[in-house]
């Protein structure tokens, strides 16, 4: 069997006296689109949280390759090589998009300008902004040096998954890509987050929309009160029959 | 590329204005005070003799530096009510210990300084770690720093002739081709090019817009933004005692009631120099031309015979103006 590239053994996290994960298991394997579905209130965020260090949970392991990690930040996870684009995207409306790529890991030019002057290296960094934006066919953002306030929805989550793809090297997370977009939009970011797969990184995919999970994901992950219900294949289960087992109106065939 | 030609095409010149000051914020201000600087030189003859340039100059200095501090504190959204009391308080202790205890001039001038940046450190300690308003934590230790300020001066002004030398340097004055400018003023125009350099080519600077702009997604990014604003305030604080110090020059003595408005002032320079209230826009570029603007229309309206009152009217006026194309700014699309 091969060893999954990202896993959850027992997570439990509790706030107050809601426990929001109540041992939940993952398993994401490489080159896989992992959807993780579930109700509101089933752990779904919690679990993705903690799976990018923005939680720590209570109880319960996390293995990447194997090996057992504690991640305190999401700084952690980054090191690990996990990546995630959070539904609120996490960038700078302000800054551009190549200062909003290399956000937190600026680069800084070389020799005495970087090293006594703390100079970044602008040029360089706009540069590889845009060969990234281009791995990824994001061909609508014509210029890096763009603020990002100034891209319509769709283009700011091309920014945010272009980040992600850039530097995750083990894992990339996605959550609720689609859920602020239109149908046009929502198809491109579904188109990056196949070439993601393509250039061999996992991707965990959070996300309420069936079509947009059926259409992309190897594996679907259902979350159900805390825990992991079932994992099912999308072309051997039918959407409701997932959505049965999700709210709890029918138990999953046996593995 | 053909269709950004035709979209460039399709743009009215007003949002193209628009575009251009989103882009470019010191533009607006840069623009006011140019035309400010042309009809107050119409009116008045005397405006643009080398005698009131420099008195310009001078007026400026102290509520310009700091407005250096307020620029980086008000970039991460926060607001500083406390700096001009910090500055009092630490031109006080400069002075006071230095004529008391004989304290030679640096090591006075560096105890100022650090006093300074425990302020600022202070304020941003009660910000990042109570997770308080800046505006209700800086607002506690202005009056906190101001009764300290009177209990440590025991509200008693400390003449200039009783200071080493050094306090007062920074009103000492070389002639440019007949202008008189005091190395205050050339103080601060190497603090906001310094400034300016590390805000717009270091990852810190661009950390400070990035957390004022949007806090929790540049935590999400791994900036460690209580340790930015930690960093901002205390730096702010330091800035704040280097306007001590041109303040101590300016007035030729260190007194515990000076700058009581400098606060408000400071604020009003940022402001009006294009810099957003709402924190991750502006630059300090801009500040020091609010600064100028401020200066230049009390100035240019005292010489055109008009009343104070009716200056500060103005003042108020280029507040309201400037943070209402600010909004507009902020609303520019693709």
């Amino acid at each position: 069997m091969t060893t999954p590239v990202l896993q959850a053994r027992g997570l439990v996290k509790r706030y107050g006296k809601v426990t929001a994960l109540a041992g939940s298991d993952l398993e994401l394997l490489p080159g896989e689109i992992l959807a993780v579905i579930g109700d509101n209130g089933a752990g779904k965020s919690s679990l993705i949280k903690a799976l990018s260090g923005a939680v720590i949970p209570d109880e319960g392991s996390i293995l990447v390759e194997g090996s057992e990690v504690s991640f305190s930040s999401p700084i952690d996870a980054r090191h690990a090589g996990i990546e995630t684009v959070h539904q609120s995207l996490a960038v700078a409306p302000s800054l551009d998009i190549a200062a909003n790529l290399f956000l937190g890991r600026e680069r800084r030019r070389p020799g005495v300008l970087g090293s006594v002057f703390r100079m970044l290296d602008r040029a360089g960094m706009r540069e590889e902004a845009r060969r990234q934006l281009d791995a990824l066919g994001i061909m609508t953002i014509q210029n890096p040096g763009q603020a990002v306030e100034t891209l319509s929805g769709g283009q700011r989550q091309a920014v945010a998954v272009a980040r992600a793809a850039a530097f995750g090297s083990r894992v990339v997370i996605m959550d609720e890509p689609t859920a602020a977009l239109g149908v046009r939009e929502s198809r491109a970011v579904l188109d990056l987050i196949l070439q993601v797969r393509e250039r061999g990184l996992p991707v965990i995919l959070i996300s309420h929309n069936m079509p947009h999970v059926f259409e992309v994901a190897d594996r679907i992950h259902i979350q159900r009160l805390g825990r992991r219900k079932a994992v099912v294949d999308p072309k051997s289960v039918s959407m409701s029959d997932a959505v049965a087992i999700m709210t709890g109106a029918m138990e999953p065939p046996a593995a | 590329m053909t269709t950004a030609v035709v979209e460039e095409r399709d743009r009215s010149l007003l949002t193209r204005v628009q575009h251009l000051l989103h882009s470019q914020a010191t533009i607006g201000p840069a623009v006011v005070l140019l035309v400010s600087v042309i009809v107050f030189a119409l009116l008045s003859e005397r405006f643009l003799t080398p005698g009131n340039i420099s008195l310009i100059l001078q007026q400026v200095a102290v509520v310009g530096t700091l407005a250096v501090g307020q620029t980086i504190v008000i970039l991460t959204a926060g607001i500083d009510l406390s700096c001009g009391a910090i500055m009092v308080l630490t031109s006080i202790v400069m002075a006071k210990v230095a004529s008391e205890t004989g304290l030679p001039g640096l090591p006075a001038l560096l105890l100022g300084f650090l006093v300074g940046t425990l302020c600022g450190l202070l304020n941003g300690l009660l910000v990042t770690r109570l997770k308080l308003p800046p505006f209700i934590v800086t607002l506690g230790t202005l009056n906190v720093f101001f009764a300290l300020n009177l209990w440590y001066s025991g509200s008693a002004t400390i003449r200039g002739s009783d200071m080493p030398s050094l306090l007062l340097f920074t009103g000492q004055t070389f002639t440019v081709g007949g202008t008189r400018i005091t190395y205050g003023s050339i103080m601060l125009v190497l603090l906001v090019a310094a400034m300016a350099f590390v805000l717009k080519n270091t990852a810190w600077g661009r950390h400070v817009y990035s957390t004022g702009d949007d806090l929790e997604a540049s935590r999400l990014s791994g900036i460690r933004t209580a340790r930015v604003l930690l960093s901002v305030y205390a730096t702010a604080g330091l800035i704040y005692a280097v306007a001590a110090w041109t303040l101590i020059g300016r007035i030729a003595s260190a007194s515990p009631q000076a700058g009581q408005t400098d606060n408000l002032d400071s604020i009003t320079a940022v402001v009006i120099g294009g810099t957003s209230l709402f924190g991750g826009r502006g630059a300090v570029v801009g500040s020091l031309i609010g600064a100028l603007i401020v200066g230049v229309f009390r100035n240019g309206l005292a010489l055109a015979g008009v009343d104070v009152l009716w200056q500060t009217m103005a003042v108020g006026v280029l507040i309201i103006v400037a943070v209402s194309l600010d909004q507009w700014i902020r609303k520019v699309k693709a």
